[in-house]
């Protein structure tokens, strides 16, 4: 009797940490063999050295806790939430491990288990689930800060010192942010915009929610861009925010939801290929599959839809583009968004097509491709590790150039922070808007930037 | 002091951030690359000076608890494994170049330092440091010290042993001592010498002072493919038969092959071929491509389906990382490895590898076989899937016929991996009771305690004869040891 009650007990003991749906599998983290190759590319070891905060260290953690060998407690949830889910060690990992999706899984669980609190519960609620997955609001938000920037709210704000209350990274953010324009690209474009000249193919615009509330600029420029290359573009309206942030805060049931909406809208519209010019959507986008593991219906669907996604420099690279004649005269360096370089393996594409550019001076950084902090909402969770990375960051950043160029929002948004704190003479631009700029000045050559 | 007065000491020397101690943040650190034995740490410290791990030692000694230094966990034997509830001694943080001096061809540098990381600091003046080890994008150069670690370019330039020269030294007793000289040759014992490879049994390096060399002006590499293994075999003895020094020779075989083209190192091997050499050879640009011409004929002599040289520095580069990337790529097709590491005198080359296979066959694990075929060093790896009961024992075993299959031919247990924990028992193929009490005797000098990495490298005589052999010898000599310690503090510049 008392023997089979100690197997019993045992048996308890051994069972999952992960008992929840969509958790880590054991084909994925037994595929780890432990070599530690990927630890001097892991943003969170360099500060720290520390082997909880590593990949290899991650994976084992939530190898453990998924064979019940530790408890879902602050051991595997402080690690796994200190990822930046930058995905360098995918990159070097020989063994193929897909560490950001292990990540999110595991978030997943936790986000099971108990509801997020404290400071990065607070955002997460508040932008994950109570903003960005609703369009309304977010054009709410975005009139409002709007409004802000052009009341003369922000200058008296700014003048009565009422942002010192701010801890200084969100200060910092304050201080970036950009003009907002007075209409959403989602809302001023028209719903078809035909391709000029040879028509090769048609793309559907996707156009993010912080891309479309700060840079929608660059979604203007991104259509030209396409136009010009002989892509109908069409811009679905009932699209919503792409899921990525909330797939990242492991709140998955929230992403699974937004994901079928999208992949629904854009199946209707049937366009050959959808756009999307922020890195982190892309992956996302792309990765709509592994959100759907237990519905097959919707699996085949994301599998279908995540087949026609590109990033518009990769698309560009695909069917062919025009050499611009414009002159760009600009000394740049380029920074290699994680979700671009990492995630969707894109490094050639958006240097071939700044190259290309007449004029443009590409002189590369050491370790482009090192994450910035930004990683979606991190540099608003962890403002400490998101802070010195972007110190590094930006001590990497070449003496003399004029220019970073990227294809992420996050990632402009936390390196326009950065020039801010430095107090130094740069411009953060997207590729696109280079090229963009290179085709507007054709046949007006002696145009200086 | 009891364990708990320690850590609350070792809190106050290093800061609260720099221990980690309760449980749940120790489950990281209970192996190395070499997974298949596990235990807990007691705590791990992060020290970053000299004087900090001094402190440590010293406190850890003087209360008998043991511990172990780790740099990046990357060793492949389990020499940083906490067998014995050790407090880890962490490495990474002291990880600066500390002086370049390169009129005279010495870098000094923190035990942290990666070993690739010191090669990027120097290249842009056209300087590097030679030792190669595949992991050398992550490993450090403290850990290279206490494996003795080789590397793919090791067949010409030596392993680290050849290439460390002086080092600063924490003893087990939290002595400092300097040993080495930057210049010439040792004075006196080579105690360096000593130092280098053993496995961390004998003190903490913090200082070490290494040779850099001018990168060579001009280097080939060639990649064959081989229908028989025979063939490639007999190409690498006679290219060394030939008088050509290659700075490398590495072999891959079918399944190794299939690995590492499963990873994102893909390279096209072609499915039936059985094994592939890398061949580099490089010097003045004068010499390299007659030589390199010579390598590919010898290699046409011997049936080679196609031999190719690298283009351009893209194409060696994926070569390299094809071969550099295939222990890990292995997890593309089994769950779990082991890797071995005997080493043969390269003639008996063909006729091992086919001991090899049938051990494979018998076993009914599958072998990869990755190797500096240059030097002889072969790394067979075994796969097996620590999920199915008995299948972690089974490979164990196979991993030590496969080294008794070297040790029989002449060869030895390990080329560079270290033994670690892995290979304790194997160190018996080799030597004698009489030899490890010897081995023993010596490391009571620097470990009296045996509290720094104990049970690691050297077995226990299995005869209790021998044992109090080993012991008498320490106490009869207790004055001399003793003496010895007075002398190193006197050595040490940091008094």
């Amino acid at each position: 009797m008392a023997k089979t009650a100690v197997h019993l007990a045992d048996m308890a003991q051994r069972s999952t940490s992960f008992p929840w749906p969509d958790a880590p599998e054991e084909d994925q983290y037994s595929v780890c063999v432990h070599c530690g190759f990927c630890l001097e590319v892991c943003p969170t070891y360099q500060q720290l050295g520390d082997e909880n905060h590593s990949p290899r260290g991650r994976v084992h953690l939530i190898k453990e806790a998924s064979q019940g060998l530790l408890p879902l407690d602050e051991s595997v949830i402080n690690p796994v939430f200190t990822c930046l889910d930058c995905r360098a060690c995918e990159t070097v990992c020989p063994s193929g491990v897909q560490v950001g999706a292990l990540i999110e899984e595991a978030r997943g669980q936790v986000h099971y288990q108990e509801p997020p609190s404290g400071l990065s519960g607070a955002v997460e609620k508040l932008f994950l689930r109570g903003i960005f997955p609703r369009p309304a609001r977010l054009k709410k938000i975005r009139r409002l800060m709007r409004f802000y920037q052009m009341s003369g709210l922000r200058t008296a704000v700014h003048k009565m010192g009422l942002l010192k209350v701010l801890p200084m990274h969100l200060r910092e953010l304050e201080a970036v942010i950009p003009d907002i324009t007075e209409q959403s690209a989602l809302d001023a474009l028209p719903e078809l915009m035909p391709a000029q000249g040879a028509r090769k193919a048609s793309a559907g615009l996707f156009t993010g929610c912080v891309m479309d509330v700060f840079f929608s600029d660059v979604n203007m420029a991104t259509v030209r861009v396409a136009n010009r290359n002989g892509l109908d573009v069409l811009v679905p309206k009932e699209q919503i925010c792409c899921g990525a942030l909330q797939v990242h805060a492991g709140d998955r049931e929230q992403a699974r939801k937004m994901a079928r909406h999208n992949i629904d809208v854009f199946e209707r519209t049937g366009t050959d290929y959808i756009i999307i010019n922020a890195a982190g959507c892309g992956a996302a986008l792309k990765e709509y599959p592994e959100l759907f593991k237990d519905d097959p219906v919707y699996h085949e669907k994301a599998e279908q839809f995540s087949s026609r996604v590109r990033d518009i420099s990769e698309l560009l690279v695909e069917v062919g583009y025009e050499r611009p004649q414009g002159e760009v005269n600009c000394t740049l360096t380029y920074h290699d968004a994680c979700h671009l370089c990492h995630a969707q393996k894109i490094r050639s594409q958006p240097r071939e097509l700044l190259k290309s550019i007449p004029g443009v001076n590409l002189v590369e950084m050491v370790d482009a491709d090192r994450c910035c902090g930004s990683a979606g909402i991190y540099n608003l969770t962890h403002p400490d590790m998101a802070g010195q990375l972007l110190e590094r960051k930006m001590d990497d950043i070449p003496e003399g150039v004029e220019a970073v160029v990227m294809g992420n929002p996050g990632c402009m948004m936390q390196i326009k922070a950065g020039v801010e704190r430095r107090k130094v003479d740069l411009d953060v631009l997207h590729t696109v808007e280079l090229l963009d700029l290179a085709y507007r000045r054709e046949g007006n050559h002696d145009e200086r930037r | 002091m009891n364990g708990d007065k320690v850590i609350r000491e070792l809190v106050r020397i290093l800061g609260p951030s720099r221990v980690l101690h309760k449980p749940h943040q120790l489950h990281t650190y209970n192996c190395d690359a070499y997974v298949a034995k596990t235990s807990l740490p007691r705590a791990v410290v992060f020290p970053e000076s000299t004087e900090e791990v001094a402190r440590i030692v010293k406190l850890l000694h003087e209360n008998d608890i043991p511990f172990l230094p780790r740099g990046a966990g990357t060793g492949l034997s389990g020499g940083a494994t906490p067998l014995n509830g050790e407090v880890i001694v962490s490495l990474v943080r002291m990880n600066r170049l500390l002086r370049v001096d390169f009129d005279n061809l010495r870098a000094v540098v923190q035990p942290g330092l990666v070993n690739l990381t010191l090669t990027r600091k120097i290249t842009n003046k056209g300087y590097y440091y030679a030792p190669d080890p595949s992991s050398q994008s992550v490993c450090t150069i403290g850990g290279n010290l206490a494996e003795n670690a080789g590397g793919s370019h090791c067949l010409k330039y030596g392993v680290t042993t050849n290439h460390i020269v002086a080092a600063k030294f924490v003893l087990p007793t939290g002595n400092v001592v300097d040993i080495g000289q930057p210049f010439g040759d040792p004075v006196g014992y080579d105690l360096l010498g000593l130092v280098v490879g053993s496995e961390g049994t004998l003190g903490i390096a913090t200082e070490i002072t290494v040779r850099i060399l001018k990168k060579p002006q001009a280097v080939k590499t060639a990649l064959a493919l081989f229908d028989r293994v025979s063939d490639a075999s007999d190409t690498v003895s006679d290219i060394i038969r030939a008088g050509i020094i290659p700075a490398a020779i590495e072999m891959m075989d079918q399944l190794a092959m299939q690995a590492v083209d499963k990873s994102n190192y893909y390279v096209g091997y072609p499915a039936d071929i059985e094994a592939v050499l890398l061949i580099e050879v490089d010097g003045m640009a004068a010499g390299v491509e007659e030589t390199s011409q010579r390598v590919v004929e010898i290699c046409k002599s011997h049936n080679v389906r196609t031999v190719k040289v690298a283009e351009n520095d893209a194409e060696r580069a994926l070569w390299w990382s094809s071969r550099k990337m295939a222990f890990g790529a292995t997890g593309r097709i089994s769950p779990d490895y082991i890797v071995q590491d005997g080493v043969i005198p390269r003639s008996r080359l063909t006729e091992v590898l086919h001991k090899i296979s049938e051990i494979s066959r018998e076993s009914g694990l599958r072998i990869a076989n990755v190797f500096h075929a240059g030097d002889g060093n072969l790394h067979p790896l075994i796969c097996y899937d620590s999920r199915i009961p008995g299948e972690t024992e089974k490979a164990i075993k196979v991993g030590s016929a496969v080294l008794k299959v070297c040790a029989d031919v002449g060869g030895s247990i390990t080329g560079e991996h270290g033994v670690g924990i892995e290979k304790l028992e194997e160190m018996r193929f080799l030597f004698t009771d009489t030899d490890l009490a010897a081995q023993l005797a010596i490391r009571s000098v620097f470990n009296p305690k045996d509290l720094c990495n104990a049970g690691k490298l050297v077995p226990k005589p299995s005869r209790c004869v021998e044992v109090r052999h080993a012991q008498r010898i320490i106490e009869q000599n207790a004055d001399f040891f003793g003496g010895f310690q007075e002398q190193t503090e006197l050595m040490s510049p940091s008094k």
